[in-house]
């Protein structure tokens, strides 16, 4: 339509921005009146954290992606969008216990989240293992292989691997407690700056 | 692979030109409504929304369904007719330099007041108009040229070259 967009300046006004707070105001009324259509197929907000900006969303089920920034927010945003449902609204008010237990965690008031998770971005082993991770207790490590062993497959260390650096549920999926089992970090899907922040803020607790 | 765009990113780009719309088609309270509703129905929609459709011309035209709603159920319900403000509102166009178009638009005989307000708010195009007019392309292209004129003399600010947005 660029072709017809007129550049005529007398109208202007009619084409003046619109007052942030109206917009503010009518998008919360359209996240109440989605949320009570049953429309919300996923809904998300952003918070600030000592390891950085992270992105939450959270479908009816419960909170099915933790994000950090380095990820790219809008990516992975659109990626829920493909892969769950276009229907992704920026809901604040479903992701409020999410939010709250966040923030009791850094705040070193929470050793375990207690929130309903909706694993659906993991398959097959990848899942069974995210699935098991919430075991390592806080302030404690476990390595890949005794992971592995864990869930009863010892041999796959690899996957292990795998299955931590996809987890869709950092922070809350305790995938920062499996190091390598010559004690060095490995890996960390919010770089390893991050998994050092998380096993200090748990080592000093 | 093409995908489609989170709703938020819809609601995001296309919020503002579809409140536009919705005011220059009612007052601003009812228009505060027809956005909510209109936007309501597009999520409902949006999983089915072929990805080559034209999002902006789709909302649009759900906002006009929207609009002819409220103002039918305002004529099924007079009394709301008596509410209507008739003095100027400072409500509108922020910082009240707009409002007295707002007025001027509004006043525009109804073939006018759309032709403009898909034309200079949607963007869209004489045939496009046309199509939701239900009329020519030349009779489309005729409303707009006539509301614009009407607009020019009814409202002489609207001769001021402002910013271009």
């Amino acid at each position: 339509m660029s072709d017809i967009r007129p550049d005529d300046s007398d109208l202007s006004p009619l084409s003046a921005p619109i007052a942030p707070e109206t917009l503010a105001r009518l998008h919360a009324r359209l996240e109440r009146d989605a949320d009570a259509a049953g429309l919300v197929d996923v809904a998300y907000t952003t918070i600030d954290s000592p390891v950085g900006r992270l992105l939450l969303a959270a479908t009816r089920k419960g909170l099915v992606r933790v994000a950090y920034a380095n990820e790219d927010h809008d990516r992975v945003l659109e990626t829920l969008a493909q892969k769950i449902s276009p229907r992704v609204l920026h809901a604040p008010g479903r992701l409020d216990a999410a939010v709250r237990e966040i923030d009791e965690y850094f705040g070193r008031r929470r050793r375990a989240f207690d929130l309903p998770l909706d694993l659906s971005l993991s398959h097959g082993f990848r899942q069974i293992v995210q699935t098991h991770l919430p075991e390592i207790a806080y302030g404690q490590t476990r390595t890949y292989r005794e992971v592995a062993e864990l869930v009863g497959n010892p041999r796959a260390v690899r996957a292990v691997g795998t299955a931590c650096a996809t987890n869709p549920l950092p922070v809350v999926v305790p995938c920062h407690r499996v190091l390598r089992t010559d004690g060095t970090l490995g890996g960390y899907i919010g770089g390893l700056d991050a998994k050092t922040t998380l096993l200090n803020l748990e080592a000093a607790a | 692979m093409d995908m489609k765009q989170p709703f938020e990113k819809v609601v995001a780009q296309h919020g503002p030109t579809v409140l536009r719309v919705c005011r220059a088609l009612l007052r601003v309270h009812d228009a505060d409504d027809a956005w909510s509703e209109t936007f309501l129905s597009a999520m409902r929609a949006y999983p089915d929304l072929p990805e080559t459709a034209n999002v902006e011309a789709w909302l649009v035209t759900i906002a006009r369904r929207k609009a002819i709603d409220i103002h039918r159920a305002a004529k099924r319900y007079p009394l709301t007719l008596h509410a209507l403000p008739e003095a100027p509102t400072d409500l509108g166009v922020p910082g009240g330099g707009g409002a007295d178009l707002w007025d001027a638009v509004q006043d525009l005989s109804d073939k006018q007041r759309r032709a403009i307000t898909y034309r200079y708010l949607a963007g869209m195009s004489h045939a496009e108009i046309a199509e939701i007019l239900g009329g020519s392309v030349a009779a489309a292209r005729r409303a707009a040229a006539d509301g614009l004129r009407n607009l020019r003399k009814n409202y002489p600010g609207a001769h001021a070259k402002g910013a271009s947005s």
